[in-house]
């Protein structure tokens, strides 16, 4: 069964049209690709599949639930994850409690356990933290995980946001250009741990880049968007050899 | 190298030599041990206080430290100095020093037969020092009563103001709400006056029903927080600010024309429940309540609203349902300690709750720091001391003051003691062979900024 299935959506800000007619299906497990110029819409894409925009028109589906237009820490609850093209961390706190935050959805003590710290409360703030540590020591940031997010280092912080990601136990993962800003060695060791969260955790993952090398190794079907309209899917090396992806994106790159 | 430069050095290498043997002397001193330390000194002052004052030329033993007598009279400042040290002082560091082995042990002792009991202990200390301390003076008294009370209130707006990042300014409206509500409880209830008629229940009963009226007072201004919540969390920005400031001149006009509260003659008559023990245990539920909200993931969806409502959306975080929690919380406390304030003084008017109260309350936050517990407390406790301190001098208090609080903004912008973490449990730890932090209040850093 698909596991997210968008129709025919279309958003406009304004009177600019920002997507138009954009359909995907993405099956459990399976790494996507979405590239694409600067201002193509692509992370427009991602957030009106996340809810942080309503399509002007079309339906969005997660696991065969509509999704359309419901807010944003609803759909994440439901097994939506992404991260953030710059990123979002929370300055005054620490990696640890980062990624417990992302639990909040999960958490049954309520208000009771919040204001008169019972029992059942430890007991499930200890359970949080321990699948925390688990997830950073997956994305290799535990070491980290008391220090305040702003002093760690630039890829570190990019870890951090995927762990948290990974805490609201998503069925897909929606990562918005993972290696922007890094440098080539940073840069393989995130794609190491793309990888590694895919093989480990069965997540399907939908993934916006710039850099080609990423997209092409990493993803199993890539769509390129242009001026808010798919104008291919393919392989990766359909892609590559696509003459108007060439002619709209990738030219230069596959001439050098 | 001048001699002035050679001079502040030597000046700066003495004064790290005294912090350091200061460190290495009280740093293993446990809170058990600051707390015995306090009751003695509070004891001899009982035993010795007036003879010792009566010999150094005073006529009764200093109310506050002596801060109001030697502002008032300065011939009495060496008197009052050497008071201070004879018998807070010197007998506070003899004895926290003296009884490290044993306050370690009892302290470790504690904790290890339970927490809870360690807790008990502590709190029952804190409470008999300070019941002596001020059983000495009616003004004691009230001014305990009082500096209790405004950390609640401190507490509850730096829940808003810093654990949620935006800026209320309706905490005196809340207060206003909660004295009224809990004033027209006990004296519709058990007293009775001209617009009431008579009491409806025995007065016999009002002292334990008396919680349920502070109840409804914060029930009462956690309502009057649904009005300004509804429209000022659509949107971030200064909405709240703006729509809360109004809210607040609603309230004090509203009141000053309800003619059968008293309209702007206020309302009077409030038995005096609102005693010592009361307000303690109060202010001690209220700093348990709000400290254990903001240590929980669920509090702490607050940070993560104030640091990047984006990401907290996309992490399952409910950001509205957080905020108005948030906010409903902190109302409802601010009206229990408005309906103490009402029972503290008796009496109650509209002209109390307006732009000086709300000056007062934000002081004491900044002053104390955002998102940081023992900060509220710190500052609730200095600025209040400092108030009584130079009342004396009048007009120009509040030049003092605001003074000090541009110093404390231009050293240390976000205030004493900002993003901290007040673990108890920690803090009630023996301190053996574990070098560190001297002194109450002392708390592991959660965060350097």
């Amino acid at each position: 069964m698909t596991l997210l299935r968008v129709d025919d959506m279309t958003h406009w800000f304004g009177g600019l049209q920002a997507v138009s007619g954009y359909n995907v299906a993405i099956e459990p497990g399976q790494i996507r690709g979405l590239i694409g110029p600067n201002g193509a819409g692509k992370t427009t894409v991602f957030n009106l599949i996340t809810g942080r925009y309503r399509p002007t028109e079309g339906h969005i589906f997660l696991d065969g639930q509509e999704i359309t237009g419901l807010p944003p820490h609803k759909i994440a609850s439901m097994g939506l994850g992404r991260t953030f093209q710059n990123l979002r961390l929370w300055r005054h706190m620490t990696v640890l409690e980062h990624v417990k935050m992302a639990r909040y959805s999960k958490i049954t003590y309520g208000l009771a356990g919040a204001f008169f710290g019972t029992a059942r409360r430890n007991r499930e703030e200890d359970d949080i933290e321990t699948r925390a540590r688990e997830l950073l020591e997956l994305v290799g940031a535990v070491d980290w995980a008391d220090h305040i997010v702003t002093n760690l280092p630039y890829g570190m912080q990019r870890r951090v946001e995927l762990a948290r990601a990974l805490a609201i136990q998503p069925k897909i993962l929606f990562l918005d250009e993972p290696t922007a800003g890094m440098n080539p060695e940073e840069l393989v060791q995130m794609m190491e741990i793309v990888r590694l969260v895919h093989e480990q955790l069965g997540l399907a993952i939908f993934l916006i880049e710039h850099r080609m090398k990423v997209v092409m190794d990493l993803c199993e079907v890539i769509q390129t968007l242009v001026f808010g309209q798919v104008i291919a899917e393919g392989t990766p090396d359909e892609i590559r050899n696509d003459p108007r992806v060439i002619e709209a994106y990738l030219g230069k790159e596959v001439m050098a | 190298m001048s001699a002035d430069e050679n001079l502040r050095q030597r000046l700066s290498s003495v004064g790290r030599r005294v912090r350091q043997w200061l460190r290495v002397q009280f740093s293993p001193v446990p809170l058990l041990g600051w707390f015995l330390a306090a009751l003695v000194a509070v004891i001899l002052e009982m035993l010795v206080g007036t003879p010792l004052a009566r010999l150094l030329g005073m006529s009764k033993f200093p109310v506050l430290f002596g801060f109001a007598l030697a502002l008032a009279q300065p011939v009495y400042i060496p008197s009052a100095i050497v008071y201070v040290l004879l018998i807070y002082v010197l007998p506070v560091a003899l004895v926290a020093r003296l009884s490290i082995r044993l306050g370690n042990l009892l302290a470790g002792w504690l904790m290890r037969t339970s927490p809870l009991l360690s807790v008990v202990v502590h709190l029952g200390l804190l409470y008999g020092t300070l019941h002596l301390w001020a059983g000495l003076s009616d003004y004691r008294v009230l001014v305990v009563r009082l500096m209790l009370i405004a950390i609640m209130l401190t507490l509850s707006l730096n829940v808003v103001n810093g654990y949620m990042g935006e800026f209320s300014c309706s905490h005196p409206g809340f207060m206003a709400l909660g004295a009224y509500a809990a004033s027209l409880f006990s004296v519709l209830f058990f007293v009775g006056n001209d617009a009431f008629g008579a009491p409806l229940l025995p007065i016999g009963l009002g002292p334990f029903l008396f919680p349920l009226g502070l109840i409804l007072g914060g029930a009462v201004a956690a309502l009057g927080a649904l009005l300004v919540a509804i429209p000022s969390f659509r949107t971030r920005g200064d909405y709240l600010a703006i729509i809360s400031l109004a809210f607040m001149f609603i309230i004090k006009s509203l009141f000053e024309n309800l003619e059968f509260l008293g309209g702007a003659r206020g309302l009077s008559g409030q038995p005096d429940w609102a005693s010592l023990p009361v307000v303690f245990a109060w202010t001690i539920l209220c700093v348990w309540t709000i400290n254990n909200f903001v240590r929980s993931t669920v509090g702490k969806a607050l940070n993560a609203v104030r640091d990047g409502e984006l990401a907290a959306d996309a992490m399952t975080v409910d950001t509205r349902r957080t905020k108005m929690v948030a906010f409903f919380f902190a109302a409802f406390w601010a009206g229990v300690a408005g309906g103490l304030f009402a029972h503290v003084l008796r009496y109650v008017n509209p002209g109390t709750f307006d732009l000086k109260k709300l000056a007062e309350v934000l002081a004491m936050v900044y002053l104390g720091g955002l998102n940081s517990v023992v900060g509220s407390i710190v500052g609730a406790v200095s600025y209040n001391l400092l108030s009584e301190a130079l009342r004396p001098l009048e007009l120009y208090k509040w030049i003092i003051i605001p003074l000090l609080f541009i110093m404390v903004m231009i050293f240390r912008p976000t205030g004493l003691i900002a993003f901290r973490e007040f673990d108890v449990v920690k803090l009630l730890h023996p301190r053996e062979g574990t070098p560190g932090h001297a002194g109450p209040g002392a708390v592991e850093p959660q965060a350097e900024r």
